[in-house]
């Protein structure tokens, strides 16, 4: 496919979204806005310990109270078999995702849904909670990683065996997973550098952070059909794993994303879905549960907390020569964590020649972790960054000179095997050389400048699309793809650009699964790439199709009708887009394309961000001056969703930066589960973002389309990090930098 | 005749080797290969008679690839990756 | 059991009335009891902002103030920011700067933003970021937020 950055008519304009009108009035339709006859509340109790045995559940008198139509527990669910299921994106294990879903037995963690009532509304159903009697038997509990690690660990699961790679330990663990990667020899890199620089590293536990919690709404009344309505990165994994919990045939269920607060990984594992279904079952009405603040902290899916050791060797010309990494991610209370992305990343902006990476999938008594934009990417990269800007300090060269020393290119092999392919990183740092940011001369005392890069694979995988035409020209473009951050507009966009139409003219509906082809999920960077693709594809057919009854109408043959812009010619009679619809409709069949694709590539986005900080020694107060987001976008579909992709990455990464952290007590439970305490930035604690876009094409997209969602999470903490070093000469290992470690950290260098 | 990188964690079957060149159309042969070569080897990157959940296969710059049946033949690289999801 | 309280007031302009319990929040009764869906809950105990109104013209968190507590205030929602078929200059800016993503935010800055302006329309970065930050956003990095409310200020 070509790929280039030509005149396009439509692609790189930035129209207004096509749902823009519902969102700026409040009518779009969130999981928490449909209503249906008859609706019920739900809520779902949690467990208070962080490791315990369900002795007995005695839900009598809940069962007995007014306005109470239903009460579940785990006994509710079917027995799942311990067998793995494809999502699509990712793998999970069915027992445990039923598991969490619902505790049978063994609570894992403090927020374990143990049961879940559905009444006339929320209060009732709250109170009707706490009269739920369970009686349990409490367990020894672990939170850190290293501690989960030890022989002597609290074990979560009886039957868990550290998997090396098919070959599984004897002796149980905590520890699920190890993986081990190797690259050139690692004696031989570190016996050529001159100068050799070790750290270790910690981070905190951090939450995606989605305003609008989990939500969903089920009916499983009428007609056999169970039909949900959920907030939800992906219609088709959530059909899925919804059934597979239940047991019951995918046939069975229906499920309709409805427009979503937010997601960022955190919302493609179920948590609600199987217990409405099965409180509408029981009561015989719909079943809404909306998820509390505190449950989406303490049930749902954080990102790994990690321990991290990190090595590289450089010559004294600044090339670096050898990297090892030591890596240990939560996976939380069951196993399947981000440990693999980890692994392949601590690296992957740097020509190594020799490497080595082990990597730790480690249980422990936290919710099981989910993805977070980029899961497992961040983490290294605050290791790895800060140990190249130290090697570049010992070897007094410039921070950016020596990254682009070492940048990967294409034809780089990365440490996990993969060759890249044309990638834009070098394009990134020399954006950042160029840059107004990196010009500016930054002042005063306390103040630092830092930068970091950071790679994300981005996907491709399944997307289904259907489009057909409407009498005055206009086409309905129907997609699996749920709308997080505006892309049913550019999607729409590309298949405006192929069939030479505006982009208004093109009706963009993310609709349930009965309704459009197999669809993978929201994430991954892969919508704007994947399912853009697939419009373009279904536009593609559209026009083969249209050419081919123009020239049954004009008399000629299907090779005499060229689309110049849109504009079908023939031989002596052309028609527009809308002139030959409207022609088209009079007889014949309608015109209906469709398209479906499943790209088996990365689109590989780099970012590299520039951070400008002042520090207050006297309360450890870190104050962002300035930030720049550089990214290699490909091409950028509609350039203001793709800075806003920047932008938004950029900050969450400034908040797990400086402030954001689960903090466990000495009961092993979080203290801090509300927006209150786990403190997000708000529009005071940031700057404006400024973005620059850079445009490498992705050969493999017929526009250059690279991800952008994933990319600009990965360098903020790490270039934050090297600036406040630069601002105070003093390194900071641990994440987060908040004000109380900051300031120590500053009066024990003092 | 793509080159088959062995996982690092899977040299102790091959005595060091990391690498294969060979002649195959789709994975499963490529498996039967070095199985024959390596016994054992089949047990670790399957499982029973699908290729291990937790993997997924890169052919040259693909990745994703997830079945045995994936297509190799013109290929250069053949590498086995831990599964990844994104967010 | 609680008594079911009567209340009368004013929301967008119009007379209401409504019946309610002593616990339920004005976000309650919006929502399930008006079926104004527009205001959202986002953590349902004051500290995202997703669920503001105005009362008697000052942004409130609804999910902070009782149902019975408006007994006789001027509430204005989401809903009510623009006349009917017509987007507000705030709304408008909203979407010719992409200042939204998820846009489950949105109306909560909307009806803030709208307040703010109506204030302090010369109001300056840090006093738009100042009066904003009880208004939490995850998507956008606020970048674009900013800058549509400095596009209203421009254009008048």
């Amino acid at each position: 496919m070509s790929s280039g950055n030509g005149n396009y008519r439509v692609l790189g304009t930035r129209p207004r979204r096509h749902d823009g009108a519902e969102k700026v009035t409040g009518s779009a339709i969130y999981a928490n806005d449909v209503q249906l006859p008859g609706l019920l509340t739900g809520f779902v109790l949690r467990s208070p310990h962080p490791h315990a045995r369900i002795r007995s559940i005695d839900t009598s008198e809940a069962e007995a109270t007014e306005g109470v139509f239903a009460v579940i527990s785990g006994k509710d669910f079917p027995e799942v078999a311990d067998k793995v299921a494809d999502l699509g994106e990712g793998s999970v294990n069915l027992s445990y995702l039923s598991g969490n879903v619902m505790a049978k037995g063994k609570v894992l963690y403090k927020g374990h849904a143990v049961a879940a009532v559905a009444a006339v509304n929320i209060h009732v159903a709250e109170e009707a909670a706490s009269k739920i009697k369970i009686d349990y038997e409490v367990l020894p509990s672990v939170t850190w990683v290293l501690d989960a690690m030890a022989d002597d660990a609290p074990l979560l699961h009886e039957n868990l065996f550290t998997d090396h790679m098919g070959e599984k330990d004897e002796k149980p663990s905590n520890t699920a997973v190890h993986m081990h990667f190797e690259k050139g020899n690692i004696e031989e890199g570190f016996a050529a550098a001159d100068v050799i620089v070790e750290r270790e590293f910690k981070t905190a536990t951090v939450h995606q952070g989605y305003i609008e919690p989990h939500v969903s709404v089920a009916d499983w009344t009428t007609s056999g059909r169970l039909k949900i309505w959920t907030a939800t990165q992906g219609a088709f994994t959530a059909r899925q794993q919804t059934a597979e919990v239940l047991q019951i045939p995918i046939s069975d269920v229906v499920v309709t994303p409805c427009e979503i607060g937010g997601g960022f990984g955190g919302k493609i594992a179920v948590y609600l879905e199987p217990v409405t279904a099965l409180l509408s079952k029981k009561s015989g009405r719909p079943v809404r549960i909306s998820m509390t603040r505190a449950g989406v902290f303490e049930g749902t899916g954080p990102t790994p907390g990690s321990f991290m050791r990190v090595k590289i060797g450089a010559t004294s010309d600044g090339k670096l020569v050898a990297g090892e990494a030591w890596l240990a991610y939560d996976a939380g209370a069951y196993p399947g964590g981000m440990i693999g992305p980890g692994c392949m990343c601590v690296f992957s902006c740097y020509d190594i020649e020799h490497a080595v990476v082990d990597g730790y999938d480690v249980c422990m008594n936290k919710p099981h972790t989910q993805a977070y934009r980029a899961p497992g990417a961040t983490q290294v990269a605050f290791a790895c960054e800060q140990v190249v800007d130290e090697i570049a300090e010992q070897l007094g060269i410039c921070k950016l000179e020596i990254r682009q020393l070492n940048a990967a290119k294409e034809g780089m092999r990365r440490v996990d095997g993969p060759v890249y392919p044309r990638i834009g990183l070098v394009e990134c740092l020399d954006a950042v050389a160029q840059s107004d940011h990196w010009k500016s001369p930054l002042e005063g005392e306390n103040r630092g400048r830092g930068i970091a890069a950071g790679f994300w694979f981005g996907c491709g995988l399944k997307s289904s699309v259907s489009a057909s035409v409407n009498h005055d020209g206009t086409v309905n473009l129907t997609e699996g793809s749920p709308d997080i951050g505006g892309t049913r507009t550019s999607i729409a966009m590309q298949l405006a650009e192929v069939l030479g139409i505006d982009t208004f003219d093109v009706i963009p509906q993310v609709v349930d699964t009965d309704s459009v082809g197999y669809t993978d999920v929201t994430g991954g960077s892969r919508v704007t790439f994947a399912t853009g693709l697939a419009a373009y594809e279904a536009g593609l057919d559209l026009q083969r199709q249209m050419a081919g009854r123009a020239a049954d109408l004009w008399e000629c043959s299907a090779d005499d009708i060229s689309v110049v812009e849109g504009e079908f010619k023939g031989p002596d009679k052309s028609a527009s887009f809308k002139e030959l619809a409207q022609e088209l409709f009079k007889d014949g069949e309608p015109l209906v394309a469709r398209a479906s694709v499943a790209p088996d590539c990365s689109t590989n986005g780099f970012a590299v961000h520039i951070a400008d900080v002042e520090v207050d020694p006297e309360t450890g107060k870190v104050t962002i001056l300035r930030y720049t987001a550089i990214q290699d976008a490909g091409k950028a579909i509609h350039p203001s969703y793709v800075e806003g992709q920047m932008q938004g990455g950029a900050v969450q990464g400034i908040g797990w930066a400086l402030n954001e952290e689960y903090f466990f007590n000495d009961n092993d439970t979080m203290d801090n589960a509300s927006f209150l305490d786990y403190r997000m930035p708000t529009m005071l604690d940031v700057p404006m973002i400024d973005t620059i876009i850079v445009e490498v094409a992705n050969p493999d997209h017929p526009y250059g389309v690279r991800g952008v969602g994933e990319p600009p999470i990965v360098p903020p903490p790490a270039a934050i990090a090297n600036a406040i070093s630069e601002a105070t000469t003093t390194r900071f290992f641990e994440l987060p930098m908040s004000p109380p470690k900051v300031w120590k950290g500053l009066s024990e260098t003092s | 005749m793509p080159i088959v990188f062995i996982p690092a964690q899977l040299k102790s079957l091959t005595g060091g080797v990391s690498q294969v060149e060979m002649e195959a159309d789709n994975v499963r042969q490529v498996i039967e290969q070095l199985d024959q070569q390596f016994p054992g080897i089949r047990d670790r990157l399957c499982d029973g008679d699908e290729l291990a959940r937790t993997l997924q296969v890169s052919v040259d710059s693909s990745m994703g690839a997830r079945g045995l049946r994936t297509k190799v033949g013109d290929a250069r690289e053949v590498h086995f990756l831990p599964v990844i999801g994104g967010g | 059991m609680a008594k079911t309280v009567l209340v009368t007031t004013t929301i967008n302009g119009e007379s209401t009335e409504f019946l309610c319990k002593p616990r339920e929040s004005l976000l309650e009764i919006l929502r399930d009891t008006l079926g104004m869906t527009g205001s959202k809950e986002g953590c349902n105990n004051g500290n995202c902002g997703a669920c503001t109104v105005l009362i008697d013209g000052l942004p409130v968190d609804s999910c902070l103030v009782l149902g019975v507590e408006v007994e006789g205030v001027e509430i204005t929602t989401i809903e009510g920011i623009a006349d009917v078929g017509q987007l507000d200059p705030v709304q408008d800016c909203f979407l010719d700067g992409a200042a939204l993503q998820c846009g489950i935010c949105t109306p909560g800055f909307i009806v803030t933003a709208r307040a703010l302006l109506d204030k302090k329309p010369d109001a300056d970065e840090q006093t738009i970021r100042f009066d904003l930050s009880g208004n939490l956003c995850r998507c956008t990095g606020y970048d674009k937020i900013v800058r549509a409310i400095q596009a209203v200020q421009e254009s008048n």
